[in-house]
């Protein structure tokens, strides 16, 4: 494998990973406030049909941004009420969101385009365009780090450095503000919060909101970055994959970068391989398909150290003495 | 011990601290706080007492906002005030120390009293700040507590301190606590008060909630006693005795006696040696605890809760694994839980009824007649084979229901729709028809309503009359000293010593609950305590 | 004490959820510029209204009669087995390689082998989530999860590469012989003077399907293992004092629910396809969580849940042939079911609770201007 092949692999690792970032970091606001969510999956679907949708109809992939963004937060709204309002069965709550999304965004595509539940390509204004860092035309030439910078972190779009630039804010925001404070709180003991003065439902709503405001830009990327267009059930399990990393990270948003760029990494490797081989043992494509998958399950029966959630997470809150 | 309050006399034109004027509350058909009026005054302890259920709880629960009265209003300082949620009575001065600790186990001190009362969006100047007050509450109240420790890692003495700082970091002038002292030992019930003295000298209000009589005698300045949501009546401490207290709690005159002939105990039914249990967290919760019973003999455990009486019912009873021996009738029990349960001890003779019957010993949702069954439900008399036979349970249980008089008599309701009288008797019912070798009783009367305490001591006097071997674990130390032929007290995971109930009192019992097993001599028993304690936090540390 | 009469609980707020459901998938539907009724006539005439239509319905309510129960056994024990799918999709392989690794003379010998096959393997699926639940506390949902992608590869790869016959493009196994081809109802009922259309795939599975509602009735209420399933379904605790290991509860409860599960291969793979496709299970798995909830984890709602969800998949079927609806509207309700009954069913039960709490108030209130009944039940507020 030479360095360009790797610089291939690496930027395409990028490109991968960015959505599962976003999915990752909106699971973690979330469970980290106590409210599990397996509804990413189904957030960031209707996010991407409805930014490939609006940006089509007006040309403005900006505009497609914030409907994605909206829609994502419908289904935050419809979790946040079933779990938080009256305290329903997360889990449940999003399953149903998942299938709610996948139904619906068929529907309405097909009712809206009639192209079979995609939206038309997209191109121009209506997506993403890549974005080239300063200087790296400049920098280009200089041995190994020019390539680095120009070809593997220069030239993606501006969706990407928005997820990379979101994991040091979750952190800054989780551990070092008020509101991390009060957030972490409530997830693992929505009770002090409660007796503390601060508002439970106020809290873990917000979580719920920022959840779906990163799923929506997830979703976005999806349809009008990473490709042109909405197609039916194009999440392909990227928020399972998300929820995955987020466990593997064990909730924490350094890692959860991590956890993000390795199955990424697998993703990349899938695409470009159908079949690897790793010092004489073939390695078929399916192996990385499931392989974060199977990490998880690794690391959840704790072989790989223990991940602990927090310890609120699934409950409803329902004040008693 | 009882002090009179100076602030209190001062302020006494003053308008009171609180004002409660007919606060009624209802949870679906059960009316907790009926109409009930109380006035406070400033500078005062003031003590509610009620025994369980009496709606205390609920009455405070209301002041803090956590609930919102049907009907009533509440004044502070002479002003009417709307308190919806905790927020609105952290405004009004009120500050709460709940039952449970209501702090996040992994955050450290100062995150938590920081929690809910910071200084602006960012976080470092608020924690700079906290640790500034801290230290100074801490020189005025003697609230020593480290700022940067994990709550998880602190003892529940040092929990309930950061719950007070949290109270007083929130400059609450009104302090609630409820029940504070049932998980601490009598010396460190001590320093509670001296603290809530020192608070009360400062001039803030203490309301003390407790259902302990000797607590409101020690430190209170005024008592309200509460019974079935009512307020029987509003006296000065000094003008009251204990006597008159309990009869206005319970409505009559108390038992405080049972009706029970000498014991003649028979062969040793159990022989415990050594019993060692570490707990998930590798602390150790037993530490060598040796102890016999015999047939005929009622041994009781006192001891302050979480001391190990918990580990010791529950590695007898099978749930719990632990090294040592166990003899039970010379025959070795398996205590490592690979070869035994609790059901192979329930085959063994040993019967069990939980400390917690509505979290161990029903399934609430289930029926009366499918509890009875419960534990026992391989039993060939409740089916053949795989298959189970409800009709035997269902008739099994109408005659247990009638012979143990639970009310209503009905096997079709659902555990949760008795009352905590008639489900401890179903529990009671279910194991000592089991005509055990050994039973192991944890808490028999906790929650349970005066008529059914006299019925469920009677029912386990009888049995050890019987010939059986009963173990008792009780918080109450009257219960132990009323009920026990044989008293062990257990401290820290070790048994400190035992007594015989008319050779001992509470004094010399709660000394042992400390750990003290010898005369303190001129100094007051919280300092003994204190100084035991920290040497052996030097030891560990 | 119970606010709601039983028949409320278990009839009226399910009843009601479902009619919500309902009714927005109809918004939805007017949504999309489309008529509810006519929507509605079509699929029951189209699922309902001749036997050929039925045998589309019965064959789809026997995958999910089987996948509900596969999700309501593991509820009784509070588990949430959202791994249906891929415990039906190794259901399959068992069945495949069962049917393929014999030359079956009848199907009467090739069925209870088969049924053994996708019982054993799907339970194996099961079995290993709740390993890792049961001894080392990993949360069964989301390793359940994460076993549905792992089985579609795991098949996918099996498919591709070891099962497909030499020379074959398809990534299939190769036909199963005609000595394991199961009768379908038409080649039951036919015979015995009841005309039924042939073209419908709905076979003698249905039968097998409603004996599992029976059997799992008779676990759950009649056996002393059911006991010990739902005692440690209400409280873990209370189960260990009782002498119920939970692990050995895990492990039983997952292994039946993926059997229940891995059963429905002798549906949708030997009774119709007659060979093993890829993506055979096509979320009947997700579809037995709708299933199990609406039919509150009883057999009898599970068997009426699966046959309205087999009148809607069919229904939706005949939508799409001929109306411009597609056929993801059904999953739109089944998510719209999930909601209501599952997550939302507070929102129905609170204001259902507090009217039944005013009609006994104002019942109690008429009480009490007569002289006070006898001794009452309950003295004290409850401590919880």
């Amino acid at each position: 494998m030479d360095f360009a092949t790797l610089l291939q692999i690496l930027d395409s690792t990028l490109r991968l990973s960015a959505p599962l970032i976003l999915a990752c970091l909106a699971g973690l606001f979330s469970e980290r406030a106590g409210i599990l969510d397996i509804g990413l999956e189904g957030k960031m679907l209707v996010a991407a049909f409805a930014s490939g949708a609006v940006a089509y109809t007006t040309g403005s992939v900006w505009i497609g941004l914030l409907a994605a963004i909206g829609a994502s937060m419908v289904l935050s709204a419809i979790h946040g009420v079933a779990s938080i309002t009256f305290r329903g069965n997360q889990l449940i709550s999003g399953v149903a969101l998942n299938f709610l999304a996948a139904g619906m965004t068929v529907l309405i595509a097909q009712s809206w385009f009639g192209q079979g539940g995609r939206t038309p390509s997209l191109f121009g204004g209506a997506r993403f365009e890549p974005v080239t860092l300063p200087f790296a035309e400049a920098l280009a030439d200089v041995p190994i780090l020019g390539p680095i910078y120009a070809d593997l972190l220069s030239g993606h779009s501006i969706l990407v450095y928005v997820a990379l630039l979101t994991v040091p804010l979750t952190w800054w925001v989780l551990f070092r503000t008020r509101f991390g404070l009060r957030l972490r709180a409530v997830g693992e003991n929505p009770a002090a919060v409660d007796t503390a003065g601060v508002s439970v439902v106020g809290l873990r709503y917000a979580s719920v909101a920022i959840a779906g405001l990163l799923c929506g830009i997830a979703g976005s990327y999806l349809s009008t970055g990473l490709q042109a267009g909405f197609v039916k059930d194009m999440t392909a399990g990227r928020g399972y994959i998300a929820l995955a990393a987020l466990i593997f990270a064990k909730w924490r948003p350094w890692y959860a970068l991590g956890a993000c760029l390795l199955f990424g990494l697998l993703q990349a490797l899938a695409l470009r391989y159908q079949n690897l081989d790793i010092f004489g043992i073939p390695l078929p494509t399916q192996i990385m398909d499931a392989a974060p998958y199977i990490l998880t399950v690794v690391i959840l029966a704790g072989f790989v150290g223990k991940a602990i959630p927090p310890r609120a997470g699934g409950q409803p809150y329902v004040k008693e003495r | 011990m009882t002090q009179t309050a100076p602030a209190a006399e001062a302020a006494a034109d003053a308008p009171p601290a609180i004002e409660l004027r007919g606060i009624s509350k209802s949870f679906g058909p059960v009316k907790a706080n009926k109409d009930i009026s109380l006035n406070i005054r400033r500078g005062t302890i003031h003590g509610i007492i009620g025994e369980n259920g009496a709606g205390k709880s609920t009455l405070m629960s209301i002041l803090y906002g956590f609930y919102k009265a049907d009907r009533g209003e509440i004044l502070i300082g002479g002003k009417p005030v709307d308190i919806p949620d905790s927020q609105a009575a952290i405004r009004a001065g009120i500050g709460m120390v709940f039952q449970h600790f209501k702090l996040v186990e992994n955050f450290s001190v100062l995150e938590n009293v920081v929690l809910g009362a910071e200084q602006g969006g960012l976080l470092r100047p608020s924690l700079a700040r906290a640790r500034t007050l801290l230290t100074q509450l801490a020189a005025e109240y003697e609230l020593n507590v480290d700022p940067d420790a994990k709550i998880e890692n602190l003892g529940v003495g040092m929990q309930q301190r950061v719950e007070i700082l949290k109270a007083l970091y929130r400059q609450a002038d009104i302090l609630i606590l409820d029940e504070p002292t049932g998980v601490l030992t009598p010396a460190e019930a001590d320093h509670l008060f001296r603290i809530l003295r020192g608070l009360r000298d400062e001039g803030k209000t203490i309301i003390l909630i407790t259902h302990k009589l000797r607590e409101i005698m020690e430190v209170t300045d005024t008592v309200s006693v509460m019974r079935r949501g009512e307020m029987t009546g509003t006296v000065k401490t000094s003008e009251t005795s204990p006597q008159d207290l309990a009869e206005r709690m319970v409505g009559r005159e108390v038992l405080l006696r049972v009706d029970k002939a000498p014991a003649t105990p028979g062969e040793t039914v159990l022989d415990v040696k050594d019993l060692r249990v570490v707990d998930d967290k590798g602390v150790e919760r037993l530490r060598g605890v040796s102890l016999n019973v015999r047939a005929g003999e009622i041994l009781g455990i006192a001891g302050v809760a979480g001391n190990g009486q918990s580990e010791i019912l529950d590695v007898l009873g099978g749930t719990c694994t632990a090294t040592g021996t166990v003899l039970m009738n010379g025959e070795e029990i398996d205590l490592s839980g690979k070869h035994s349960d609790g059901r192979s001890r329930r085959r063994r003779g040993i019967a069990h009824v939980p400390e917690d019957r509505q979290r161990l010993g029903l399934i609430m949702d289930f029926h009366a007649w499918e509890n009875t069954g419960f534990g026992y439900h391989d039993d060939p008399a409740y089916g053949s084979g795989i298959l189970m036979n409800n009709a035997a349970l269902r008739e099994d249980t109408a005659g247990k229901m009638e012979r143990f008089d639970v009310r209503p008599p009905n096997p079709a309701l659902a555990a949760k729709n008795f009352s905590g009288g008639n489900q401890q008797k179903i529990v009671l019912a279910r194991e000592i028809e089991r005509n055990p070798a050994l039973l192991l009783v944890g808490q028999p009367t906790r929650g349970v309503d005066i008529g059914a305490i006299e019925f469920i001591h009677q029912r386990i006097v009888e049995l050890r009359d019987a010939g059986k071997a009963i173990i008792l674990v009780s918080v109450e130390l009257e219960e132990i000293l009323a009920l026990s032929d044989r008293i062990a007290v257990i401290f820290d995971g070790r048994i400190m010593g035992e007594r015989l109930p008319e050779e001992t009192d509470e004094r010399e019992l709660g000394l042992l609950m400390a750990g003290i097993d010898h005369a303190p001599g001129d100094k007051p028993d919280w300092q003994v305590v204190e100084e035991q304690l920290k040497s052996k936090r030097g030891e560990v540390n | 004490m119970d606010v709601m009469p039983r028949w409320a609980d278990v009839i009226l707020v399910p009843v009601i959820s479902i009619i919500l459901a309902f009714a927005i998938s109809g918004l939805v539907i007017l949504g999309i510029g489309e008529n509810p009724w006519d929507a509605l006539t079509t699929m029951v005439s189209g699922a309902l209204g001749s036997t050929y239509g039925w045998g589309y319905t019965l064959y789809y309510a026997t995958n999910f009669i089987f996948t509900g129960l596969c999700v309501a056994v593991a509820f009784h024990a509070r588990l949430f087995n959202i791994g249906g799918e891929g415990q039906a999709a190794l259901g399959g392989l068992g069945v495949a390689l069962v049917c393929l690794a014999v030359p079956w003379p009848h199907w009467a010998l090739a069925l209870p082998a088969a049924i053994l096959g996708g019982a054993l393997f799907g339970a194996f699926w099961a079995a290993i989530p709740a390993w890792a639940q049961a001894w080392r506390g990993s949360h069964i949902v989301i390793t359940t999860i994460m076993f549905n992608f792992i089985a579609a590869a795991l098949l996918n790869y099996l498919l591709v590469n070891t099962l497909k016959p030499q020379g074959s493009m398809d990534p299939a196994t190769a036909r199963f012989t005609e000595g394991a081809h199961l009768p379908t109802l038409a080649e039951m009922l036919n015979p015995i003077g009841i005309p039924f259309s042939g073209a419908g795939p709905a076979n003698v599975s249905f039968v097998i399907a409603l004996l599992a509602c029976l059997l799992v009735w008779i676990l759950i209420w009649r056996t002393r293992l059911g006991y010990e399933i739902r005692a440690y379904g209400h409280s873990e605790p209370a189960a260990v004092y009782a002498g119920i290991s939970p692990r050995r509860i895990i492990m039983l409860t997952m292994m039946i629910s993926g059997a229940l599960a891995g059963l429905m291969a002798i549906n949708n793979v030997m009774g119709e396809a007659e060979r093993l496709v890829l993506n055979s299970v096509e979320g009947a798995g997700f579809i037995g969580i709708a299933v199990a909830l609406m039919g509150r984890s009883h057999p009898l709602g599970v068997l009426l849940a699966a046959i309205l969800f087999g009148f809607l998949y069919q229904g939706g079927a005949e939508l799409a042939l001929f109306t411009s609806i597609p056929r993801e509207l059904i999953v739109v309700i089944q998510a719209l079911v999930i909601l209501f009954t599952g997550a939302l069913d507070n929102m129905v039960r609170m204001p259902i609770e507090a009217l039944f709490l005013r009609a006994r108030d104002r019942r109690a209130a008429k009480a009490s201007a007569e002289p006070p009944a006898g001794p009452e039940a309950k003295t004290e507020p409850a401590a919880r």
